[in-house]
């Protein structure tokens, strides 16, 4: 799981781009919490972070549904590491977002539905 | 020097420390064209790692959804004096690294 997935990267809906990633599927779970903005004025800087309470993560990975390919960003947290990352996003419209958190082998999710003035992907 | 890093430069053996980087780079999504029509190359960031002590402890694969200049935080558990190693690789051969030091007492 080394190498830069390519193949996940290309596919245009976030179901279908977690599936070739982690070759699963994912359950909603309230131990992951997503935070992110409501509403984002500027759909190119759109902080994101999530934590979790899950214990064995082993990665974290975000999704922008209506982005032209859904994955966004995919972590690798080690042994040892705190589950939890923050980061900027570009979105490119009003976009459903999930955090996907990989725990023990098992998929968890967490979606928010996120609002955007104007978009960061440019025409 | 591209890139801004802040570590705390002190903890307490066994503490959880914030780590924050930003690297300066244009993240061009690759998706945009210039006014006569033609195609903006993609030129985005597709990796970062970081290593302490030389283990790695937190590494990322990235794509052009990730903002301009990108951001990242993330925490680890110190448990000895020694030195954060930062790398990110993107397209056209892009590489760029630093480094930190942190004193665990």
């Amino acid at each position: 799981n080394d190498k830069y997935p390519e193949e996940a990267f290309r596919q245009k809906s976030e179901a279908d781009a977690i599936k070739v990633l982690y070759g699963k599927t994912a359950e909603p779970s309230d131990k992951v919490k997503l935070d992110a903005p409501e509403i984002a004025e500027n759909g190119g800087v759109v902080p994101i972070s999530v934590t979790t309470t899950l214990d064995k993560v082993t990665s974290i990975s975000f999704f922008v549904a209506e982005n032209p390919f859904a994955l966004a960003a995919s972590y690798k947290i080690p042994d040892g590491t705190i589950p939890a990352v923050a980061n900027r996003l570009k979105m490119a419209r009003t976009t459903k977002l999930v955090a996907i958190v990989e725990a023990d082998g098992k998929l968890y999710s967490a979606t928010k539905e996120v609002k955007v003035t104007v978009g960061g992907c440019g025409g | 020097m591209a890139a801004l890093i802040n570590v705390p430069s002190k903890a307490k053996r066994g503490d959880i420390v914030e780590i924050r980087t930003l690297t300066s780079h244009i993240m061009e999504t690759g998706f945009r064209h210039t006014a006569d029509g033609n195609l903006v190359p993609r030129n985005t960031i597709t990796s970062f790692t970081c290593r302490y002590n030389g283990a790695e402890i937190f590494r990322a694969d990235l794509f052009p959804a990730i903002a301009a200049n990108p951001y990242l935080s993330f925490f680890a558990v110190v448990k000895e004096s020694g030195k954060f190693e930062f790398e990110w690789i993107g397209d056209n051969g892009y590489s760029s690294a630093a480094s930190a030091s942190i004193t665990v007492e």
